[in-house]
């Protein structure tokens, strides 16, 4: 019998770590102390913590959900040669898996990410030896132009493309830098691969570095992602030693050497100029393009930037040929693309799924639909950058074409899901608030034209909301994107525009007839009593801080509209459903 | 870049005068302060070591690298990781993603204001929580999501951050 773990940053949080520690107390105090291993996040978020016993015959049982109690019956049942059923994943749950195509994520989940022998075997590090004892730098850039491998991080650029000028750029010194400053809230994707499977990013850069002729890497990982830089310092210190980093990787004459910098918490250094000065010690502030990072970037020489979900999908390609990963996905977008699926969904977590499936497929096919089974009004797609596509587009193709057509992008891969309860205007004032603050300050129009529509969205989610209001933000919105330096002010109006364009109504109603339709913004609602259920309990008026609320024992009571404060206290505590917003 | 040691020495006692020990930090510089781009990772590590960054040891670190003051503070200031300010002895980082904004992270706010009397940014005046707002935990199926020093609480309501609150004042005052 072998017992796993999932042990990712989400699986942590949910109580991982106490459940090993219960598995192996129990296991201790029967005699049967073995060893606990550890794997990454299988992308089933909602159902962590997750414990895989593999018994003797080598077959997989996965129990969900589990806690420091359960994880005694399970390992009371299962060392007794029984399942704990009570606990096991459900079918239902266990087909999510195989309405996916798993390629950057193949291994995530699966293998121990702490143990470099995992990796190798399954197959990893194939591709690079094949890559410098095989191929030419050429015929690796010429697979990965076959594949149709484009940007993850956002911009959906060719990676080819960057690739070839980099090895085309002048210079003897060359840097591979990898960007894992996942800054977009929402999003999740390249911690899962670097705490599932750091080795496949550590074999991307490999290939990419020699295709390019580079000999030094950098992976700029947040801060706030500890985890994923233990997991990718110790899973360098094995390449190492193993000789997959270094000097003269597979005897030949190819050197290369990786090595971490942990960002300090900004978004605009996902920008790949921000990136640089970042890396440089500097304020991460973009600047103009050209010169190119392929040409002049890290301390002046030709560098590489790709995201971390980018590099992932490599070995594959490499392994499977570039028209394995092109076969999949449609004309102008090919393979696959891993999403972070969260908001008012029920089954939340990662999903990987082939371009060209439709949005419905994965909100209701992989995601389960809306929970409480709500109505489902919008989806966000691309973070701060990117937009709210309704509930009339779910049948929209995932490609970088259809999206962008919506107003949307593709992004990084952050999907929120969106119910009726979401009020869009008050959607487009918190991504503003998040761009306004995350601004470099470096160009007027997006230091100064996201304060100013913040303002305005902030006045007609109070309430107080002008005629001449949506204009003066379509007016704003259109100039920060035409003068801005970077994609980080070229983008911030995209949440406003795409809300305007798909929820123009809703801003509508907030400004002319003073309503919320999603009873969000607290200055637009009022809470009142309905008097058939109310049963006088008092429980209301006792919480109201207050003293809104009036009315004796066991008779219905009233709410003074001039005092409430509209917290929803009352409505929290009211055992009867009483308590209505309007 | 040569350092004038007057500088050097006063700008150290000043830091003593405040109760820090500039020599805490002397393996730091000694490794970094002559590393072109370095600047970063200093700040980083001294923060490590001081919980903080006070405006008199970001004055020393831009004597010992060579920068000129408005410069490391303008590094300082620009990344929400470094802190100008002592912290309390619990953080609280509340989650304010876009799956957290969905899931209700203002009322949570809200709850964690109310209790401590405290905003956003502050800490308490028995130095014992500090509330920061931060963009994403990437623990988003589990919002609204906070950590309080490491430690994560998911799927909170107001009631239950309130009662993680309170559990932690009572732990403490039993420690009194």
């Amino acid at each position: 019998m072998r017992i796993v773990v999932g042990k990712g940053s989400c699986g942590i949080a949910a109580g991982a770590n106490k459940v090993a520690a219960a598995a192996e107390s129990y296991l201790k105090a029967q005699g049967k102390e073995m060893p606990i291993g550890v794997t990454g996040c299988i992308g089933m978020c909602y159902l962590e913590p997750i414990v895989d016993i593999f018994d003797d015959a080598g077959v997989q049982h996965t129990y969900v959900k589990v806690n420091e109690a359960s994880i005694q019956t399970i390992l009371e049942a299962e060392l007794a040669g029984k399942r704990a059923e009570a606990y096991l994943i459900s079918d239902e749950d266990a087909s999510i898996l195989q309405k996916q195509t798993r390629i950057a994520l193949r291994n995530c989940g699966i293998i121990n990410p702490e143990n470099i022998e995992d990796y190798i075997a399954k197959g990893g590090y194939e591709a690079i030896k094949a890559c410098v004892t095989t191929m030419k730098p050429e015929e690796v850039i010429e697979q990965i132009k076959i594949s149709g491998l484009a940007g993850r991080g956002g911009a959906g650029f060719p990676t080819w493309f960057k690739w070839n000028a980099a090895r085309n750029a002048k210079g003897d010194k060359k840097y591979t830098i990898c960007n894992a400053d996942e800054g977009d809230p929402g999003a999740f994707m390249d911690r899962a691969v670097i705490e599932g499977d750091p080795h496949t990013l550590i074999e991307g850069m490999l290939i990419g570095a020699y295709a390019m002729g580079s000999d030094e890497g950098v992976v700029y990982v947040r801060a706030e992602y500890p985890l994923a830089i233990v997991r990718l310092t110790k899973a360098l210190e094995d390449a190492r030693a193993k000789g997959f980093l270094g000097k003269n990787i597979f005897g030949s004459s190819f050197s290369f050497d990786i090595r971490i910098k942990a960002g300090a918490g900004a978004f605009v250094c996902g920008e790949e100029t921000a990136l640089i000065a970042s890396l440089e010690g500097e304020r991460g502030m973009p600047r103009l393009k050209p010169p190119f990072p392929a040409e002049k970037g890290f301390w002046q020489k030709p560098s590489n930037i790709n995201n971390v979900e980018t590099y992932a999908n490599v070995p594959w390609i490499l392994k499977n040929g570039g028209a394995a990963f092109a076969a999949m996905g449609t004309e102008n977008s090919k393979g696959t693309k891993v999403f972070a699926l969260t908001g008012k969904i029920k089954k939340g977590g990662l999903v990987e799924i082939p371009m060209g499936a439709k949005i419905k497929d994965v909100i209701y096919g992989v995601g389960g639909g809306i929970k409480e089974d709500k109505a489902f009004k919008a989806v966000q797609m691309g973070g701060p950058s990117g937009g709210c596509i309704p509930a009339e587009l779910i049948e929209t193709i995932i490609d970088y074409k259809s999206l962008a057509a919506t107003g949307a992008i593709m992004g990084s891969g952050g999907m929120v899901v969106m119910d009726e309860t979401t009020c869009m205007v008050d959607m487009a004032r918190f991504f503003l608030d998040f761009t306004c603050k995350e601004s470099c300050g470096k160009c007027i129009h997006c230091r100064i034209g996201t304060k100013r529509m913040l303002e305005i969205l902030t006045r007609i989610t109070e309430g107080k909301g002008k005629d001449g209001d949506i204009e003066l933000l379509e007016e704003l919105a259109n100039q920060i994107k035409a003068s801005a330096l970077c994609g980080l002010g070229q983008t911030a109006p995209n949440p406003v525009l795409t809300t305007l364009r798909y929820f123009r109504n809703e801003y509508e109603d907030h400004i002319y007839n003073h309503k919320c339709t999603a009873k969000q913004c607290s200055a637009l609602i009022t809470y009142e009593i309905d008097a058939e259920k109310c049963r006088g309990c008092t429980l209301c008026a006792r919480n109201c801080p207050v003293n809104a609320i009036s009315g004796n024992v066991k008779e219905a009571h009233k709410i003074d509209q001039d005092v409430c404060i509209k917290c929803g206290k009352c409505m929290s505590s009211c055992k009867f459903d009483a308590v209505h917003k309007n | 870049m040569k350092i004038n040691c007057n500088c050097v020495q006063a700008s150290k006692t000043a830091l003593q005068q405040q109760g820090i020990d500039p020599e805490k930090m002397e393996d730091v510089l000694s490794h970094y302060a002559d590393k072109e781009g370095a600047l970063i990772t200093i700040l980083q590590q001294a923060q490590d070591i001081y919980g903080y960054l006070p405006v008199e040891l970001l004055n020393y670190i831009a004597l010992r690298t060579g920068n000129k003051p408005a410069k490391v503070l303008g590094v300082a200031t620009f990344y929400a990781q470094f802190r100008l300010a002592p912290m309390g002895k619990y953080l609280i980082m509340l989650c304010k993603g876009t799956a957290c904004h969905v899931n209700g992270a203002n009322a949570i706010e809200e709850a964690i204001c109310d209790t401590l009397g405290i905003q956003e940014g502050e800490t308490t005046a028995d130095g014992l929580f500090t509330l920061n707002n931060v963009a994403c935990l990437g623990c988003c199926s589990l919002s609204p999501v906070m950590m309080i020093n490491g430690e994560t609480y998911g799927t909170l309501t107001p009631d239950k951050a309130r009662s993680i609150l309170a559990s932690i004042q009572q732990k403490e005052a039993e420690a009194k």
